[in-house]
């Protein structure tokens, strides 16, 4: 153990070897001569490494790592998206991006989707995954019908929603059917309420997700103490609050690593329903649909590769102090190379 | 609802805690989660049954149920040839990403989880930074690549991208699956004359198999779902995926809602028929990928 332990601390500053790598097709294999003699690790075992870690390495390097890596790049050109890029601007882009109050909008409501999401999934879901891990009657369809929504595309979520909640659509004709005519509202494009409706569609589309990982973590909690709370005297309540709960946390954190995320990255939904221009006036524009209104589909590749990038930098700063404060003695290693 | 699932959960155990802790038959319970099923299931049951209502109907009443039950606009879908050449591309896209992100995935965990080499941790580490890089930061230079490469309005130049951007996901799930194995049955195997290599075949990929097929699963969802990527590399109407066909029908047929509705049923049929035939599976997958 504390020869991993070591070998980690000396990696972790260094997180990205394989960057300088591109294209090689052995590039994991290589250094490890000196260590060779004390670890044994013959050629049959780097042989091994290679051609199974390999073609991993290049499809993901080649098809991630580079267009990332580009994206910065061009980011600091202006460049229409032909030719090679040559007009250099330094940080203008940048300056320009953090200037325009349409991005700073975006900026804002990614971080309204975010806490919202949190704050309207995590409870409900939690509430969910403790009602369908009872036995009951048609628990198992229960489950699939509660993940539908998530399994569903989002250009079908999309083009679903958005014919109901138009001014003449179903959601207001119901509304009307059962006296709650006052409810009636023009959902999309009211700024004041259009970004909750977004929050609706989402808590509706994403929430099987959730519950279906906090099931998975339910399950994972011995019967045994729950058993014993409740001989002991413990009601309902108490058990789930003293044992379910912090037991579940594990699975609640690595959830809301990844809701805060995918918040942060929000970007199909919210395009087919408002598309570009609406978007921004309804008040549910999102950093990426910024970026891609004001990068490709405005011509302005350069500019759209600074967003990116910006995009890039904000979701990790979320996602490295996340990982420092919340998620670290959960999943140790994700991040930090594979300390145990 | 949350209001109402604390008063139906309190009842039952406080009547029923002596004798049997877990039973929990109280209607109300029921009635929670019927609520829940109507909430979730309305609008996909609107589409569908908006799909054999008349657009005149849809005018004029739009909450109401359909009076004639018009078949046409299915029929006119499915027997035209712009959504089987649809279903087709989604088909082999779909499931060549799937094939991909699980070879490469479990070959890499494998190595990442039983190997002990230098870089590993950093190795291990990329694949997790990869977590951080959505496929939106890296779309207009990834289509410059795949253009570069000629892969323009080709399926492959949808499922290679596809299968990096699955890699990390994968890695994060399977490592602890494969380091969950005891030492002791490589031990045994060893002993036994199984190469390290013949240890992955026969112990490693039957005993992952649970987070195999949940990663295959979530995959061949998110594939079938790609909405960016083909937005940006496909752009003729034959190599169209589904949800590109969908918002091209949606927007072509803008006025012909019924049909929309109709086609865009027809379009989640493949992903729940897939889903529900597997959801068994995603709920052990995920335990074990959690817990790891």
């Amino acid at each position: 153990m504390s020869e991993t332990q070591h070998e980690s601390v000396r990696l972790a500053p260094d997180p990205t070897p394989g960057l300088t790598k591109v294209g090689g097709d052995t590039p994991v294999v290589s250094p490890p001569a000196r260590r060779r003699r004390r670890k044994g690790i013959g050629w049959a075992a780097r042989l091994e490494i290679a051609l199974m870690t390999g073609p991993t390495l290049i499809v993901f390097l080649s098809f991630v790592i580079l267009p990332v890596a580009m994206a910065a790049y061009y980011g600091f050109f202006s460049w229409q998206g032909y030719g090679p890029a040559e007009d250099f601007v330094g940080l203008r882009n940048y300056l320009l991006i953090f200037e325009d109050s349409t991005f700073i909008d975006a900026l804002r409501h990614n971080g309204i989707i975010v806490v919202l999401s949190l704050l309207l999934q995590g409870p409900a879901a939690i509430l969910l995954a403790l009602l369908l891990n009872r036995q009951m009657r048609g628990q198992t369809l229960i489950r699939v019908l509660v993940f539908i929504p998530y399994v569903i595309a989002e250009v079908v979520v999309g083009t679903g929603w958005s014919l109901m909640l138009h001014g003449e659509g179903v959601v207001n004709a119901v509304l009307g059917k059962i006296g709650l005519g006052w409810l009636q509202n023009d959902w999309l494009a009211d700024p004041k309420i259009a970004i909750w409706t977004l929050m609706g569609i989402l808590t509706w589309k994403y929430i099987g997700f959730a519950v279906i990982l906090f099931l998975a973590g339910l399950q994972g909690i011995p019967e045994e103490l729950t058993e014993a709370a409740a001989i002991d005297g413990a009601s309902y309540w108490q058990i789930q609050r003293r044992i379910t709960l912090p037991l579940l946390g594990p699975t609640i954190r690595i959830w809301a690593f990844l809701s805060m995320i995918g918040a942060l990255q929000l970007f199909d939904l919210v395009y087919i329903i408002w598309g570009q221009y609406v978007a921004a006036t309804a008040g549910t524009s999102t950093m990426a649909t910024y970026m891609v209104a004001n990068g490709r589909n405005a011509g302005e590749y350069g500019y759209g590769n600074a967003v990116a990038v910006v995009l890039f930098f904000i979701s990790l700063f979320a996602a490295l102090l996340y990982q420092r404060f919340i998620l670290r003695r959960d999943t140790e290693g994700a991040i930090t190379g594979g300390r145990r | 609802m949350a209001v109402t699932a604390v008063a139906g959960r309190r009842a039952p155990r406080r009547s029923s805690r002596s004798k049997k802790p877990f039973s929990w038959t109280d209607p109300s319970v029921y009635f929670v989660a019927l609520l829940l099923i109507a909430t979730m299931l309305a609008p996909v049951v609107y589409i569908i049954l908006g799909g054999f209502r008349t657009n005149a109907e849809i005018t004029t009443d739009p909450a109401g149920l359909p009076t004639t039950w018009q078949t046409q606009n299915y029929l006119d879908v499915l027997t035209g040839s712009t959504f089987w050449q649809q279903v087709a591309n989604s088909t082999i896209v779909a499931l060549a990403t799937t094939a991909g992100v699980v070879t490469l995935g479990l070959m890499t965990s494998f190595i990442i989880a039983r190997y002990r080499f230098w870089g590993r941790g950093a190795m291990y580490a990329l694949f997790a930074a990869g977590l951080m890089f959505p496929l939106t930061v890296a779309i207009t230079p990834l289509y410059i690549l795949v253009k570069t490469l000629g892969l323009m309005n080709t399926l492959p130049g949808v499922i290679l991208p596809q299968i990096g951007f699955g890699i990390p996901l994968t890695i994060i799930i399977l490592v602890p699956f494969v380091r969950a194995i005891p030492d002791e049955i490589q031990e045994a195997a060893s002993i036994d004359g199984c190469s390290r290599l013949g240890f992955f075949w026969r112990m490693v990929l039957p005993l992952a198999m649970p987070g195999v097929i949940t990663v295959a699963i979530l995959t061949f969802i998110q594939s079938w779902n790609g909405y960016l990527l083909p937005l940006f590399i496909l752009n003729r109407e034959e190599t169209f995926t589904l949800p590109l066909g969908v918002q091209a029908f949606a927007s072509e047929y803008s006025v012909d809602t019924a049909k929309v509705l109709a086609f865009t049923s027809l379009s989640m049929i493949p992903a729940l028929v897939f889903f529900s035939l597997f959801q068994r599976r995603i709920v052990g997958g995920l335990t074990g990928a959690v817990k790891g």
